[in-house]
């Protein structure tokens, strides 16, 4: 689903090259739930973003679903990015002019969606994550728990192929993170791939595997898979 | 799409009021500055008869000499004695003398008071070369400039004055105690610029009221009610004034290929060197034949204060331009957060684009909403700046409409370039990794 070999990001200046991922290697397979771990500024969220298709990356390759991005167009990554990617950030990063239904309406609005169709998977995803009651509600109406799982019915709404979560429970208490985190693993359940950073031992010990990141590099091994005997474990080298 | 990003831009434009406010007033007045100003350099440079302005020519003859002209431009009329040469060679298929005469109307009714109405004397082609509208009746006719005729052609206005509006072809008009019949009514016609009548109206004017023959004017030695620029001092009497070297009628042509002006400018040259050959003038052939909106070129019928007003008020649109980039500017980079996540959702560069040009096109219709409203109070208002004849041609027609509001869009769209171009290079991933 994501593979990344040997991949570098660089940021350059004019007296330094700071290297933020180096020599990166990651599989993630079909369905799996992967958390990677590693302290702050280790490379966790460059990771995210560049598999997000929101950076692009100095070296080596990567393929989502089969596909080589490196040379691919805005259009065309941003088209990927609505089909197949779903985004749950840890500061929710809802729109706060509109209310819950705009904003899970929104990816479904760049897909071209007919409105019946878009009305239909909001209400759905909605009832998923227990809002539907909220629709007409702002942003700034919802608990942190409440507007997280907003952002987590935004990126259901799409049926994206691969979830990507950076510290989704890092703005939460610790009763609306037990919450977050059980939908996580009940959408991984039904078969989503989620990849989720974290610097939260306790959540990550919850994922399928863990991959340890340090100054840019994978540096640990995964362990077994523990919810779904049919997913792969991973190796990701350093 | 559009709805949608119409629908964000409008709820964007409500969330700040006071911003959106001064937009739409930078937009709003420089739009009706220049939307103004341009109403009145439209009117005044326009075709007046776009139909047959590239057919009809005004004629020029040098009857003053090199020293008594400036730029080599010959007098803006032409003597009696080269207007009646010229007709009666007829080398132009249709071919008129004009020159303003004013008359007293006496109307039959003892108990009225006559009138004092502007006049032209013209020949009869000049109704048809151009296109004068009739209502009633027709214009006379070539037999009745030969047989100097006491005809005359009407306006639509005096015929209501004496005639009630009804059908008066056929009957009688005195003018300054002389009686003329009727053969037509015509349209109020006053094209503007009034093209054949420049150099004594300076281009506007409210045209006249009544058309007589040029030959029945002559013969009732109706002086010219307009310029009379004579390099020499005429001999005495009317006959004495008729073969001076005073300039006072203009000639017109109607000519359809540039075969028919060769032929007319050479003949033109021809004449010029035979009054040479013949001791009448001293100086080589000096003569123009320029279509109507050369001529009004030539004659500089654009009023300088209006093209400098026009200028101006561009420079003004500019400046409230600048200030909506400034404006623009701030409003989309502060919603740097929200483009981040609209394209970490999907949204493409293209889609930034088109979400905020659409909503810099609802300023546009806001400022251009306002800039009618302005242009409309700018219009009446342009008495203030503009001569009374001028400032009266400035309104506010649909054409203008559309154009204000249309000047509005493009312009906001144009001055959300560079707020947009910034908005759409937002990395989605600073945005979201900063959050």
């Amino acid at each position: 689903m994501l593979k990344m070999t040997h991949l570098a990001k660089v940021y350059r200046t004019e007296v330094v090259e700071t290297y933020a991922l180096r020599d990166f290697n990651i599989d993630v397979k079909e369905g799996e739930f992967v958390a990677v771990t590693g302290p702050s500024g280790s490379g966790k969220t460059t990771f995210l973003t560049i598999a997000g298709l929101l950076e692009t990356f100095t070296g080596g390759e990567y393929h989502l679903d089969g596909i080589e991005v490196s040379q691919l167009n805005d259009n065309a990554r941003s088209k990927i990015r609505n089909e197949k990617i779903g985004f749950i950030f840890q500061a929710f990063n809802l729109i706060p002019d509109l209310n819950v239904f705009d904003n899970v309406e929104v990816p479904l609005r760049y897909r071209g969606m007919k409105a019946p169709e878009r009305k239909q998977r909001i209400m759905d995803a909605l009832e998923r994550v227990g809002l539907a009651a909220r629709a007409r509600h702002y942003p700034a109406e919802l608990s942190g728990g409440q507007q997280q799982r907003v952002a987590i019915a935004r990126a259901l709404a799409g049926s994206p192929r691969l979830l990507l979560a950076d510290e989704p429970t890092g703005n939460l208490d610790t009763q609306m993170a037990r919450g977050v985190m059980e939908l996580l693993e009940e959408i991984h359940r039904e078969g989503a791939t989620i990849v989720m950073v974290t610097h939260d031992p306790e959540l990550a010990a919850r994922a399928q595997r863990n991959v340890h990141v340090i100054d840019g590099q994978v540096v640990d091994l995964s362990e077994e898979p523990r919810f779904h005997a049919h997913n792969h474990a991973q190796t990701a080298r350093s | 799409m559009f709805a949608y990003y119409l629908q964000l831009g409008l709820r964007s434009l409500r969330k700040n009021p006071v911003l959106t406010a001064l937009m739409v007033m930078a937009i709003g007045f420089g739009v009706a500055a220049s939307m103004t100003t341009y109403s009145v350099y439209r009117a005044t440079s326009r075709d007046p008869i776009p139909q047959k302005s590239s057919v009809l020519y005004n004629t020029q003859v040098d009857a003053f000499g090199p020293e008594n002209i400036e730029n080599g431009e010959p007098a803006d009329a032409l003597t009696y004695i080269d207007v009646t040469a010229i007709l009666r060679a007829h080398k132009a298929p249709r071919q008129a003398a004009v020159y303003p005469v004013s008359v007293s109307v006496i109307p039959d009714d003892a108990g009225r008071l006559p009138m004092r109405e502007g006049a032209y004397a013209n020949s009869s082609d000049m109704f048809a070369m151009f296109d004068m509208p009739f209502i009633q009746g027709h214009a006379w006719t070539r037999d009745d400039d030969e047989k100097h005729a006491s005809v005359a052609v009407i306006t639509k206005d005096l015929n209501d004055k004496l005639f009630n509006g009804g059908n008066s072809v056929g009957k009688q008009v005195n003018l300054d105690g002389r009686l003329f019949r009727i053969v037509g009514v015509m349209a109020n016609w006053s094209p503007q610029p009034l093209f054949f009548d420049v150099p004594n109206t300076g281009g506007f004017d409210e045209g006249a009221a009544v058309y007589i023959p040029f030959t029945r004017a002559i013969d009732l030695q109706l002086p010219t009610n307009g310029n009379n620029n004579c390099v020499k001092e005429p001999e005495a009497g009317w006959d004495g004034y008729l073969h001076s070297e005073c300039v006072w009628i203009a000639l017109w042509t109607e000519m359809h290929s540039a075969a028919e002006v060769a032929t007319y400018r050479n003949y033109l040259n021809g004449y010029a060197a035979e009054q040479q050959r013949a001791g009448r003038w001293n100086w080589a052939p000096n003569v123009k034949v320029r279509d109507v909106m050369e001529w009004l070129d030539a004659k500089k019928v654009v009023p300088k204060e209006s093209t400098i007003s026009l200028v101006v008020s561009l420079g003004f649109l500019v400046i409230c331009l600048v200030n909506t980039v400034g404006l623009l500017l701030a409003k989309f980079m502060r919603r740097a957060p929200e483009i981040g996540v609209r394209r970490a959702l999907g949204a493409s560069r293209s889609d930034i684009y088109a979400q905020f040009l659409i909503e810099a096109g609802a300023v546009g219709i806001a400022g251009g909403v306002l800039g009618l409203v302005l242009t409309g109070l700018g219009t009446l208002g342009t008495t203030l700046v503009f001569p009374e004849d001028i400032a009266r041609l400035a309104t506010l027609d649909p054409v203008l409409i559309l154009l204000t509001l249309l000047t509005a869009i493009v312009a906001s769209v144009v001055a959300a370039f560079y707020p947009t171009w910034r908005a759409a290079q937002v990395q989605p991933a600073w945005q979201l990794k900063s959050n």
